[in-house]
């Protein structure tokens, strides 16, 4: 006979404002097997987890429900306090009243009515229940870091401090990501490069730190602590190890009308290339597409001029499989496409770019070697117009709905390099808001207007287009209330930034959730931004929301430090819910092991004794209580109901359904 | 009626919301006749939200709009200028003595070229 | 599949040359095509005005006898489209609009946006395909350097139109390759021609239509072409006269040698 105690909490007034809480306990006290039920202010509090401790020992309770906010907020804090009072803590239901109805109804009289409905809800379920043991797993003690961009290596580089193995996988060639391309950085503009390559060295010279680049993910298997991970090492055609990266094969490659990527696409590379001068690993790779070699079997030159033999054009594609304790996903973003916003001529124009085809220009190991000219004629442009906001905050359906943060400072810092190393330019900046919060931002900002004389004018462009060879740029000024024909040499995009493409498959295969725009989800928006709501699995950097480098570096240690705290630990507690199969009504059909995520269940060969001295060899299914997290996927699939989900069994689920049905 | 109801009114018949302007003013660095429109289009949007329409309602801004709805296309919040401008036009074509050409002037500014298709318009534009 | 041609008034007076080439060239493309029997002009400009019901009517009816013919309305004047095309989305998406026009119809079965409202254009895009009419010219029109003036009313807005990319259309040009002419890219190919103020504000429609002259002239065009007899006479009239503006049909009458 279970004694039930029941706990309605009014968080503050968030619950009390809608529910009438009083009404709540006094109508569950009436429940059967409830002894006690009472009502408090804050039920999370010290003083509320006490009410809870001391009438678990002062009625015997057998079981508690309380009546509070999701159980994703406060589940953990109550069983604790029902362990500490002796009781077991899965004798604990939670009921949602505040998400589920006090956040979401306005009617006190119904809302009422529904919390009271959770709550026996709650209590039928609580009946059913028995005391579970959470038994423990191993560690795996090596984390994956997928992305080699700033967030990735600073990720890495912390959790190797830490003296744990960590393995970089990065889709391109080399580690870097967007930062290796841009000239200098706000708000002290030190150039990208000087910084950022110290890390990369950094990283390639750890012993604890393995980089696969031109690798991507391939599957993804496990749970926290026991991640087994596929990655598919793609054919670059030139052997890693043997690469001293001397460069002889790119200059005697006939093939050299590849886009450079690299520099966005703004000059060509031959078909076997590094990306850039720092890159790491600094290993040339070839291009498929371009090698005269792969396509029609003619050339071979690279072979026979490489001084190791590293060219290898059989290689193929490999797949390793590593085991990781923890995954940090650091997949970064590229510029929007910017095929909907044809009116400022990016697809037109040649002296239309974006913003990163700038940063190119305007870097020392650029296409034009760091000196400002357009791409049409190679002209120095005299006057530049930069656009801000080109797709951001857009909820046409063209482009993006959030700002993407980073847009006002770098076209700041554009207008400012311009002004300081070709002073007689004309640089114009149309703006919608100028958005500068962070440390010593907003001066650099004013620094642009008031030291270097940037034209900012508030208002939006309407259009693009040419007069004879000049840009025209079309656009309002708002304060003034005219609208502005300014002629342009040279136009600048500020495209909207969006997560990587390849973040959607990631996401899929670690099982953790994305939003609208494609960016990963954060267990909590305030208390646990860098964890994402699967455990084990951490956001680094822009994967996760718009963000700067200080700031992506500055979430990049925090996810170090929380892969650090997991993997500091030898053993994790498991989940307690695991499934189970009723052997007598299994038909060893297979089809809950197909279903499993986490490989949780095998089939075994089992003697049973039929009476009489006779036993019959089936195969059932066996689940492996340290592997199966309790997702329940197993208890739908079984044709034959044999399977059951501890804490969550059917007979649980069905008192559920008619404790609700019954109103 | 008062004004407030009239504000309503045009606002319902614009079928647009003003109230997600977020003052970018692309509707008016994208507007073919800007220089011919007292009040812009940006203007437009602002003043019938804040409900100051009495400018509106006897600007020659109204007469000017081509319709040409660049200021729609572009708009990166889905808002119409143009549909507001309408709404207004409406209002003041509807009102006893509001039409914008009369009848009369008709065989003044017709030239033999004219196709049925701009009197239609015009007529539907400026009179009701 | 048959098409329910719709002409439009313009096209049966002051430009009956747009329809006369369009007819032969489509018979010489061998579409099957019908004159809608008894349809009435669409209203000329679509009301936007969301309480405008009646000035819509004529609309809905030319459609509903569509419907009862397959469903596919043929249109030619860009006026005429944009009409047709906006009024049936209405009558799709505007609970209020199907309401009030079907109970004032009183059609034998309402009509709820069934139809399907195609340009000539669209229609040799993507019914003829532009490789058929390559192959199907007899006349090229070599060295002809020809700007596309789409104006207003077949783009926007492309949330209801979706005939082209808005800001950057290809279709024209696309056709005037079919023809084995050149096309020109300019600027101002989607900016107004000045529309129906021409008539009151004679120096703005003067204004609109020389500055697309201008930026035509300035790629090197040598021809415009148009499908809209109102963006044609403002050019005519009112863009100072230095280029020649013909309808697309001709052009396509000429090149498959259907133009006498």
């Amino acid at each position: 006979m279970q004694r039930i105690g029941v706990f309605v909490c009014w968080c503050g007034s968030n619950i009390s404002a809608t529910v009438d809480v009083e009404k709540v306990s006094a109508v569950l006290a009436l429940e059967p097997n409830v002894v006690i039920s009472q009502n408090y202010q804050y039920m999370c509090s010290e003083n509320g987890q006490a009410l809870i401790r001391n009438s678990i020992k002062e009625h015997n309770l057998t079981g508690v429900v309380v009546c509070s906010c999701s159980p994703r907020m406060h589940e953990a804090t109550f069983r604790r306090a029902c362990e500490s009072a002796g009781l077991n803590p899965y004798m604990l239901e939670v009921a949602n009243i505040r998400e589920q109805v006090s956040w979401i109804h306005k009617d006190i009289e119904e809302a009422t009515e529904k919390a009271i409905i959770l709550g026996r809800t709650a209590i039928a379920k609580l009946r059913l229940n028995t005391p579970l043991t959470a038994g423990e797993s191993p560690v795996i003690k090596r984390a994956l870091v997928i992305g080699g961009g700033i967030a990735g290596i600073q990720s890495a580089l912390d959790i190797a401090e830490a003296g744990y193995e960590v393995d970089i996988v990065e889709k391109s060639p080399t580690i870097g990501g967007n930062m290796a391309k841009l000239d200098k950085t706000f708000p002290t503009l030190d150039c990208a490069a000087c910084i950022l390559t110290p890390k990369m060295v950094d990283c390639a010279q750890n012993e604890k730190i393995d980089i696969l680049t031109f690798s991507e993910i391939e599957s993804v298997k496990g749970f926290v602590g026991n991640f087994k991970v596929g990655i598919r090492k793609k054919a670059r055609f030139v052997n890693e190890k043997l690469c001293t990266g001397c460069g002889v094969c790119t200059q005697k490659c006939p093939s050299k009308r590849g886009l450079n990527d690299f520099n966005m696409n703004l000059n060509t590379r031959p078909a076997i290339y590094i990306p850039f001068a720092q890159a790491i690993p600094n290993v040339a790779i070839i291009d498929p597409e371009q090698c005269l070699k792969l396509k029609n079997g003619k050339c071979g030159l690279c072979a026979m001029q490489c001084p190791t033999k590293a060219i290898d054009y059989t290689q193929q594609d490999e797949i390793v499989e590593r085991e990781y304790g923890a995954i940090v996903v650091a997949t970064g973003y590229k510029p929007i496409s910017l095929e909907n916003f044809n009116e400022y001529g990016y697809s037109t124009y040649k002296d239309v770019v974006t913003s990163l085809e700038f940063e190119r220009i305007m870097n020392a190991a650029g296409p034009t070697s760091g000196h400002l000219e357009r791409p049409s004629d190679h002209k120095q442009p005299k006057v530049i117009t930069f656009i801000q906001c080109v797709g951001s905050r857009d909820t046409s359906g063209c482009g993006k709905p959030y700002c993407s943060k980073i847009c006002c400072m770098y076209t700041a810092k554009h207008a400012m390099l311009v002004r300081e190393k070709y002073p007689d330019t004309q640089v114009n900046i149309f703006y919608i808001d100028v958005r500068t919060p962070g440390k010593n931002y907003d001066e650099f900002y004013r620094r642009a207007v008031e030291q270097y004389g940037v034209n900012y004018i508030k208002g939006m462009v309407g259009k693009v287009y040419k007069e004879g060879d000049n840009l025209v740029v079309q656009g309002s000024d708002l304060i003034n209330n005219e609208q502005l024909l300014i002629k342009s040499d040279m136009v600048v995009l500020a495209a909207a930034i969006e997560p990587d493409p390849s973040v959607r498959k990631i996401a899929t295969l670690l099982t953790t959730s994305i939003d609208t725009n494609n960016f990963l989800t954060e267990a909590h928006a305030k208390l646990k931004p860098v964890e994402s709501p699967t455990a084990g699995i951490f956001l680094s950097g822009v994967c996760q929301g718009p963000k700067d480098i200080p700031e992506t570096v500055s979430q990049a240690s925090a996810c170090a430090a929380k892969v650090i705290g997991l993997l500091a630990k030898d053993k994790l507690k498991c989940n307690a819910s695991t499934a189970g199969a009723d052997e007598m009504l299994c038909t060893g059909c297979s089809l809950c092991e197909n279903v499993c995520p986490y490989g949780a269940i095998t089939y075994i060969d089992k003697e049973f004794r039929l009476g009489g001295g006779r036993t019959e060899v089936r195969r059932v299914a066996s689940v492996n209580p340290a592997v199966c997290q309790g997702c329940g996927a197993c208890t739908v699939t079984c044709p034959s109901g044999a399977m059951d989900l501890k804490g969550f069994s059917t007979k649980q689920i069905m008192a559920e359904v008619d404790a609700i049905c019954k109103n | 009626m008062n004004s407030k109801e009239q504000v309503k009114i045009i606002k319902e018949r614009s079928g647009t919301d003003a109230s997600k302007c977020m003052k970018c003013g692309k509707c008016s660095g994208r507007c073919p006749a800007y220089n011919e429109m007292d009040i812009k289009p940006h203007q437009f949007v602002s003043m019938i939200e804040k409900g100051e329409i009495e400018k509106l309602l006897n600007c020659k801004a109204i007469y000017n709009c081509l319709s040409c709805f660049a200021c729609v296309e572009r708009c990166p919040r889905n808002v119409a200028p143009a549909a507001i401008i309408e709404a207004v036009r409406q209002e003041v074509i509807r009102m006893q003595g509001g039409n914008y050409i009369n009848s009369e002037e008709i065989p003044q500014i017709v030239d033999e070229q004219i196709p049925q298709q701009l009197l239609v318009s015009m007529y539907r534009k400026f009179n009701k | 599949m048959k098409f329910n041609y719709y002409p439009g008034c313009t096209l049966k007076t002051k430009a009956k040359e747009l329809d006369a080439f369009g007819r032969k060239s489509l018979e010489a493309l061998g579409v099957d095509f019908e004159e809608i029997k008894e349809w009435q002009c669409c209203g000329a400009v679509y009301p936007v005005a969301k309480d405008e019901v009646a000035t819509k009517l004529s609309a809905v009816r030319t459609l509903a006898m569509a419907k009862e013919n397959g469903g596919k309305v043929l249109t030619l004047c860009s006026a005429c489209h944009n009409v047709l095309k906006r009024v049936n989305n209405d009558m799709k998406t505007d609970e209020n609009m199907r309401l009030k026009a079907n109970n004032y119809l009183a059609l034998e079965e309402p009509y709820l946006g069934e139809s399907e409202v195609i340009h000539y254009l669209e229609l040799l895009r993507d019914y003829v395909g532009f490789d058929k009419i390559k192959a199907a010219v007899v006349n090229p029109l070599k060295g002809v350097k020809i700007g596309a003036y789409y104006g207003c009313l077949l783009l926007r807005p492309n949330s209801t139109m979706a005939f082209d990319n808005p800001e950057n259309p290809t279709i024209i040009e696309d056709f005037i390759k079919a023809i084995g002419a050149t096309p020109v890219v300019y600027a101002f190919r989607n900016e107004c021609c000045g529309a129906y103020v021409s008539t009151t504000n004679n120096e703005l429609a003067k204004k609109k239509s020389s500055a697309v002259i201008a930026s035509a002239k300035d790629e090197g065009a040598e021809m415009l072409v148009t499908a809209c007899p109102l963006c044609m006479y403002n050019l005519r009239q009112n863009g100072g006269g230095e280029i020649e503006v013909k309808y697309f049909t001709e052009l396509l009458a000429t090149a498959l040698g259907v133009n006498n």
